[in-house]
C-alpha cells in the first residue's frame, strides 16, 4: 500500500514502474474520457480559462488531505455563478459524465477523488459573501468563501461563525461534509448552523432547500431538505450557496490547561463540567503520548499525563463563575492546578500545543505519514473506549497519540505510520477497523466529523444496518438515478 | 499632561476585496464595495486602547477625515475602546483631492485644539500606500516622530520605541508630545464585540467638524489624472526620474511648490511606485 503517491516520479522497483506506466496511460486516455464536443460545450459556458485539462490542475483536484491516493478527474471546470454550474451539470447529465464538486481540497476522507474519472467542478471562483444581515445573525456565502475569509469579513460587525474544523475550509464544503470542530460543544456543528442551501442537482435543476432567500431562525415547513444535503458529501447535489447562523463574538475569552493522573479523571471532569451547566466553549483532551510529542515539538514542559485544554467564552462576570466551577470540578478529580490565560498572546501560547498536535505527532517519527481516526461515542462511554484503544495501540506496537473533542465524545488517534512498510500499514488498517467497531458497539458512530468518503463505506453499512442503508440508497436513486454525483462515496454500489 | 491620545483612522476599501478599475479610468470602483478601517489604523487604535487599559493615558479620541460614511469607521474605533470620535467632514471634490498633506494639517490643528499628548496613526493606508501622514503631522507640529513602531512603552514623559527599519530593529527614546505610526507587529487588534458595537451606535460620541471653520484646510491640489489597470500598460516605459519630471512639466500642470504628487507606472503586470516628484 503506497500512500499519497502522485504519479510522475521516476522510481526504481518494478512494481513502482508499473504504477508509473499506469499513470502515463491514464494521462493519455484522460482527454478521451471526455469528448471534444463536450469540452467545447464546457468552454462555451465558462469561457476558455474556465476549463482545464492540464495534468497538474487535474492532479490538484483529485486529492485532498487524506491518505487516499490521487484520483484525478478527466477535466476540471471553473464555473463563476450558479447558472454556469447548472448549465455544466446539464451537459454532464446528457453525456452521463460523473460530477465531483471541489471546494478547498482540505477534506480528510478522500471525498474528491474521481474514482470513475469525470468532471471536477472547482467552485473557487464563486467567492462572494452575499446578504449579510447582522441584526438577524445570518449570512449567505458562495462555495469559494472559506471560514477564515468569512470571519475576516465579519470582524467589524461583532459577529463570527464559530464552527472551526482546523483547516481553512470552504463553508459550502463544510456543509457538504457536516463538519464540526473544537467549538462544537457550545456552538454546534454544521447541521445546527446551516439554515438554507442552494443546490444544483444532477440534472442541472436548482433547488433552495428552505425556499429561495428564506432565513427564518426556525421552521416546520415540509421535509428537512437542508439537513438532507448537509453531510451528503457531493453525492446528492452541488452546494452553490449556504445561509449560515452567526453568533456574537464573545466579550472575553479565558483559556486553561489542567493535567490529570488518568484518562478516567480527565473525562470524568469533562462530563461533570457539562452536567454542571458550564457553557464551556472548547474542551480538548490530549493523552500522555500526545503531550510528550507536543512538549518535544514546541519545547514546552507540560507534565506527561492526560491533559485537558479548556476555553471559556462570555462576559467578564460569567467567565469568573465558569472558571471557578470548572476549577472546583477538576480539583475534585485530582487535576493539577489550573494554568490559565486571559490575554490573546498568552492564550495563543497555551493553545499552541493543541494546534500543533498534528505536526508534533508527525515529528515523533520523521519520514512517516499521519492518518487521523475519527470516532464518536456517548460521553459516558468515552473513558472506556479511550482506555481500550490505548491498550490496543500498545499491544500492536502502533504510534497513535490521541487528541479529542471530549465535550462531544469525539476523539482522534493520529496514526503515524511508515508508508513504505506494508505490514505496518496493514496493522494500522486493522486497528482502525477495530476502533470503529468498538465505537459502534458502544452506540457511537464510525465518523464524528470527517465524513464517510471512500474509506468508511463498509463501516457505514454496519452502523446504519441494511434498512437504513436501503433508505439512503432510495434517496440517492431518486435524486441521482444515473449515479453521476461523486460516485463511489458514502454508498457502495450494489452488485447487480 | 492632558493624557489625551488622538488616533487617526481612515476608511478604505476592505483588504480582502478585489480592486477593479472604473470603465472610464478615472479611479477604482468604490460604490457597493465593502469598506472598513485601514488595518494599520486598527493596530493604532488597539495600541491606544491598550495604553488606556494600562492607565498610562486618560482618553482616546478617534479622528477620521472623509464623507458621512467615515462615521462608521469612527464607530468601529469606539467599539474597540476609544472614548470619543471626531469626524472631519470632507466630501465630494474635496474628498477626491484629500491626501496626506491635507490630513496632516487637520490633525496638527486638532492636536493643538485638543491638547493631545500623543498622536497614533497607522504607518500607511492600504489604498494609497503613501506612508506620509504621520511624518508630515510631526513636521507641522515640530514634534518628535516614532514611525514603523513595533513596540511602544511610556516612561514618564518619554517614550521608548522599537522601530522596524531596513537594517533590523532600532531602539529610540523620544519626548512627548510625539507622533507614532504603527507597524504590523505592534499588536493584534481586538475584534469589536457585539455589545460594544451596539453601545457605540447608541451613544453619540462623535463631533462633527467642517473644515475651513476652525481648522485650516488646503484643498484643490492637482487631481489624479488617470487610473489605468496594469493590463492596459504598454511595455518599455522609461523609468528614470528625470524623464518623468520632464513629462509632468511639459504637460503644463503647473505644480504648486508645496504639493506632492505620487506616481505609479505599471510595466506589463508589474506596478511600481516611483515615489514623489
Amino acid at each position: 500500500m503506497l500512500l499519497g503517491l502522485t504519479g510522475g516520479r521516476l522510481l526504481p522497483s518494478p512494481r513502482r514502474c508499473l504504477l508509473h506506466c499506469r499513470h502515463i496511460k491514464s494521462a493519455a486516455t484522460a482527454a478521451s474520457g471526455v469528448g471534444d464536443g463536450v469540452l467545447s460545450a464546457f468552454r462555451s459556458i465558462c469561457g476558455e480559462e474556465g476549463v482545464s485539462l492540464g495534468e497538474a490542475v487535474r492532479e490538484q483536484h483529485g486529492k485532498d488531505e487524506s491518505v487516499h491516493r490521487c484520483r484525478p478527474p478527466d477535466v476540471v471546470v471553473f464555473p463563476r455563478c450558479v447558472e454556469e454550474v447548472s448549465a455544466l451539470a446539464k451537459v454532464c447529465h446528457k453525456h452521463r459524465l460523473p460530477i465531483i464538486p471541489f471546494g478547498t481540497g482540505t477534506g480528510l476522507e478522500g471525498g474528491v477523488g474521481a474514482v470513475k474519472g469525470g468532471v471536477c467542478f472547482s467552485l473557487r471562483n464563486m467567492e462572494q459573501v452575499l446578504d449579510l444581515h447582522p441584526e438577524d445573525f445570518d449570512v449567505t456565502v458562495e462555495p469559494g468563501v472559506t471560514r477564515k475569509a468569512l470571519n475576516a469579513y465579519l470582524r467589524d460587525t461583532g459577529l463570527w461563525f464559530p464552527v472551526d474544523p482546523g483547516a481553512d475550509a470552504s463553508l459550502c464544503g463544510m456543509a457538504a461534509t457536516s463538519a464540526s470542530g473544537t467549538n462544537a460543544v457550545r456552538y454546534g456543528t454544521m447541521r445546527e448552523n446551516v439554515m438554507n442551501l442552494e443546490v444544483v442537482l444532477a440534472d442541472g435543476s436548482i433547488v433552495h432547500t428552505a425556499g429561495k432567500g428564506r432565513r427564518p431562525r426556525k421552521t416546520s415547513a415540509g421535509y428537512n431538505l437542508t439537513n438532507l444535503f448537509v453531510g451528503s458529501e457531493g453525492t446528492l447535489g452541488i452546494i452553490t450557496k449556504t445561509t449560515l447562523r452567526l453568533y456574537g463574538i464573545p466579550e472575553a475569552m479565558v483559556s486553561a490547561v489542567c493535567s490529570f493522573p488518568s484518562v478516567q479523571a480527565a473525562v470524568d471532569s469533562t462530563v461533570q463540567t457539562l452536567q454542571a451547566g458550564v457553557p464551556i466553549a472548547r474542551i480538548e483532551f490530549l493523552d500522555d503520548v500526545m503531550i510528550d510529542a507536543c512538549n518535544r515539538f514546541s519545547s514546552l514542559s507540560y507534565p506527561v499525563t492526560p491533559t485537558l485544554f479548556l476555553e471559556f467564552h462570555g462576559s467578564e462576570q460569567s467567565l469568573q463563575e465558569q472558571v471557578k466551577t470548572a476549577e472546583d470540578i477538576t480539583q475534585s478529580n485530582g487535576g493539577s492546578d489550573f494554568q490559565w490565560a486571559r490575554d490573546t498572546e498568552t492564550r495563543n501560547r497555551l493553545w499552541k500545543a493543541r494546534h500543533d498536535a498534528w505536526y508534533a505527532a508527525l515529528a515523533l517519527r520523521p519520514g512517516c505519514k499521519a492518518y487521523s481516526t475519527d470516532v464518536c461515542v456517548p460521553l459516558s462511554r468515552l473513558p472506556q473506549i479511550i482506555v481500550e484503544t490505548k491498550e490496543d495501540l500498545i499491544e500492536n506496537r502502533l504510534t497513535g497519540p490521541i487528541a479529542g473533542h471530549v465535550g462531544d465524545g469525539n476523539f482522534h488517534c493520529l496514526m503515524v505510520v511508515d508508508p513504505n512498510n506494508p505490514e505496518e500499514m496493514h496493522r494500522v488498517h486493522l486497528f482502525t477497523e477495530r476502533l470503529a467497531r468498538r465505537a459502534l458497539a458502544m452506540d457511537g458512530t464510525c465518523t464524528g466529523e470527517h465524513g464517510v468518503g471512500l474509506g468508511k463505506r463498509a463501516l457505514l453499512c454496519e452502523e446504519m444496518g441494511p434498512v437504513g442503508i436501503q433508505v439512503m440508497r432510495s434517496l440517492k436513486d431518486t435524486l441521482d438515478p444515473n449515479n453521476l454525483m461523486n460516485p463511489g462515496k458514502i454508498l457502495q454500489r450494489e452488485e447487480p | 499632561m492632558s493624557g489625551r491620545v488622538l488616533v487617526g483612522v481612515k476608511r478604505v476599501i476592505d483588504y480582502a476585496v478585489k480592486i477593479r478599475v472604473k470603465p472610464d479610468n478615472t479611479g477604482v470602483v468604490t460604490d457597493g464595495v465593502k469598506h472598513s478601517m485601514n488595518p494599520f489604523c486598527e493596530i493604532a487604535v488597539e495600541e491606544a486602547v491598550k495604553l488606556k487599559e494600562k492607565k498610562l493615558i486618560k482618553e482616546v479620541v478617534a479622528v477620521s477625515c472623509g464623507p458621512q460614511q467615515s462615521q462608521e469607521t469612527i464607530r468601529t474605533a469606539l467599539a474597540m475602546g476609544a472614548d470619543r470620535g471626531i469626524h472631519v467632514d470632507v466630501s465630494g471634490k474635496d474628498y477626491e483631492n484629500l491626501g496626506p498633506l491635507q490630513v496632516s494639517k487637520i490633525l496638527a490643528a486638532l492636536a493643538k485644539q485638543e491638547d493631545a499628548q500623543l498622536i497614533l496613526l497607522g504607518k500607511q493606508a492600504i489604498d494609497d500606500d503613501c506612508n506620509q501622514t504621520g511624518q508630515m503631522t510631526a513636521a507641522l507640529l515640530d514634534w518628535p516622530q516614532g514611525t514603523f513602531a513595533s513596540e511602544v512603552s511610556l516612561e514618564g514623559d518619554k517614550i521608548n520605541l522599537v522601530r522596524e527599519i531596513d537594517g533590523g530593529l532600532e531602539h529610540i527614546k523620544i519626548n512627548t508630545p510625539a507622533v507614532i505610526t504603527a507597524d504590523l507587529r505592534l499588536n493584534t487588534p481586538r475584534y469589536a464585540t457585539l455589545p460594544n458595537i451596539m453601545d457605540s451606535l447608541m451613544n453619540n460620541e462623535t463631533e462633527l467638524h467642517k473644515p475651513n471653520h476652525r481648522t485650516s484646510l488646503c484643498v484643490g491640489l492637482i487631481p489624479l489624472f488617470e487610473t489605468v489597470a496594469p493590463e492596459d500598460m504598454q511595455g518599455g516605459t522609461d523609468r528614470s526620474g528625470a524623464m518623468l519630471r520632464h513629462t509632468v512639466l511639459q504637460s503644463g500642470l503647473g505644480l504648486h511648490t508645496r504639493s506632492l504628487v505620487v506616481f505609479s507606472i505599471g510595466i506589463g503586470k508589474n506596478k511600481t511606485k516611483l515615489g514623489t516628484v
